[in-house]
């Protein structure tokens, strides 16, 4: 039963992974999205390279959150041609696998996606976070995996709504207000130098966090798929 | 499971709750208004408390229900437990604002600010946001099984999540500044503020009277449209 459940989620990560990789839909669109977002942010803020890398944590945050949010909506969108999700619901044994595999898509796709965002926003805020990487990275794959696990978990249900594209955002950001705190002070202070030694706390707060939701959506993600 | 039939509905006995309700927050306005002194410090703004204190507890008791409800759903699938939380849900989001803009009003003049990112404060804001959430799904969604399965969800979420928004903001927010402390209510300020928490909860039940029965009806009359739609009455 466990190795069903890990090979079922494996199969959809791959699913998933492969018509990406085939047909490039939305990966490049996604980066330049991205890339536009922190644009707008020079030109909102104004070109002072003090401020924009005082502000960094939080802007490099906004733009993933805005990415993606663009990209949990798409989660459930292959599966809407040809009854593809009534069909992965039928395979048999345990459903939660639809979730997980969902979940690492969306996870994978958002780490491959701040691979490329990173540099850029080092290169245009002018961050350096290469002096405590270490730090830096591990805080903001616990801020993606958070906003991966609420983030799939309400984009499964909001699929069949109405105005999904506005409900998605509307339930997810209030949700993930503790993400964004952990995530954007624990950046902020990985890239400008925790003297005070404060950051732990942030990566407490986010480890639990992650802990928390992950284990409430799997348990109770059956409910939202059921027929 | 559907709802067949309305309740017998009890305009008596609703009637007189309505009016012994009346009749407390009456007594408990005039008690805040006129009985006891204003506050030394704060003057008559301080009198905001009285209604500002219960409407944050009628949020709270408002999305525990909603809560409670939504668990006894999942597990029972029973309609009524539904619309009990949907009642809940409606009437915490009147008492989250309500809460919020007292809350502002007495900040201007106390604090000199409209807003402060005070964790108490923020959190409610966001509370309320989470179920404005809760609120506006169930209106995007046609289907009433869903509609409750899926906002019986978002409840559950929903108040999983308040504590931890709670904790973070306040952890965030002592970083920089602390939170402004309760402050201790005593003596005849306490008793007047007894009374508004009985009056307003006394208010509480009769609104989620209403409420239900209300929602009982719509979805009766939805019910009644859906069968027309499958052609079984014509």
């Amino acid at each position: 039963m466990k190795s069903s459940l890990a090979l079922r989620t494996w199969a959809i990560l791959w699913k998933d992974l492969l018509i990406e990789l085939r047909t490039k839909q939305s990966f490049s669109a996604m980066v330049f999205f991205a890339a536009l977002v922190l644009f707008l942010f020079g030109f909102a803020i104004g070109p002072d390279a003090a401020t924009l890398s005082r502000l960094g944590g939080g802007l490099l945050w906004i733009a993933i959150a805005f990415t993606g949010m663009l990209s949990l909506g798409r989660t459930f969108q292959s599966e809407e041609v040809a009854g593809g999700l009534d069909g992965l619901r039928m395979y048999p044994g345990e459903i939660r696998a639809i979730y997980l595999g969902k979940l690492l898509t969306n996870f994978s796709m958002l780490v491959v996606l701040e691979v490329v965002l990173v540099p850029v926003a080092a290169v245009l805020l002018q961050l350096e976070p290469w002096d405590r990487f270490p730090l830096f990275v591990g805080i903001t794959l616990l801020g993606t995996f958070g906003f991966s696990v609420v983030g799939t978990f309400y984009a499964s249900l909001t699929q069949h709504l109405r105005a999904r594209e506005l409900m998605l955002p509307l339930l997810l950001f209030p949700a993930l207000v503790p993400v964004f705190l952990g995530a954007v002070n624990g950046t902020t202070l990985a890239l400008a130098g925790d003297p005070l030694d404060r950051i732990g706390g942030w990566i407490r707060l986010l480890i639990a966090f992650d802990i928390i939701f992950f284990v409430v959506c799997v348990w109770i993600f059956p409910l939202v798929l059921e027929e | 499971m559907t709802i067949t039939d309305l309740p017998q509905s009890n305009p008596g006995r609703a009637r007189l709750l309505g009016a012994a309700t009346l009749l407390l927050v009456a007594a408990g306005s005039a008690a805040g208004l006129f009985m006891v002194p204003a506050d030394a410090l704060q003057g008559e703004v301080q009198r905001l408390l009285y209604v500002h204190v219960p409407a944050a507890w009628l949020a709270m008791l408002s999305f525990f229900v909603v809560f409670v409800m939504s668990v006894l759903y999942l597990i029972q699938r029973d309609p009524r437990w539904d619309l009990l939380a949907v009642s809940a849900a409606e009437i915490g989001v009147v008492f989250t604002s309500l809460a919020l803009v007292l809350g502002s009003l007495w900040g201007k003049p106390t604090w000199g600010v409209w807003w402060t990112w005070d964790p108490r404060l923020t959190t409610t804001a966001i509370m309320l946001m989470i179920y404005v959430g809760y609120l506006v799904v169930r209106s995007f969604a046609e289907d009433p099984e869903k509609r409750a399965r899926w906002s019986a969800i978002i409840g559950i979420v929903g108040f999983v999540d308040v504590p931890i928004v709670y904790l973070s903001v306040l952890w965030w927010r002592t970083l920089h500044q602390p939170p402004s402390s309760p402050r201790s209510v005593a003596g005849e300020f306490l008793y007047v503020l007894l009374l508004n928490l009985a009056a307003f909860t006394l208010l509480y039940v009769y609104l989620m009277v209403r409420r239900y029965r209300l929602a009982v009806a719509a979805r009766h009359v939805e019910e009644l449209r859906l069968t027309r739609d499958d052609g079984r009455i014509t």
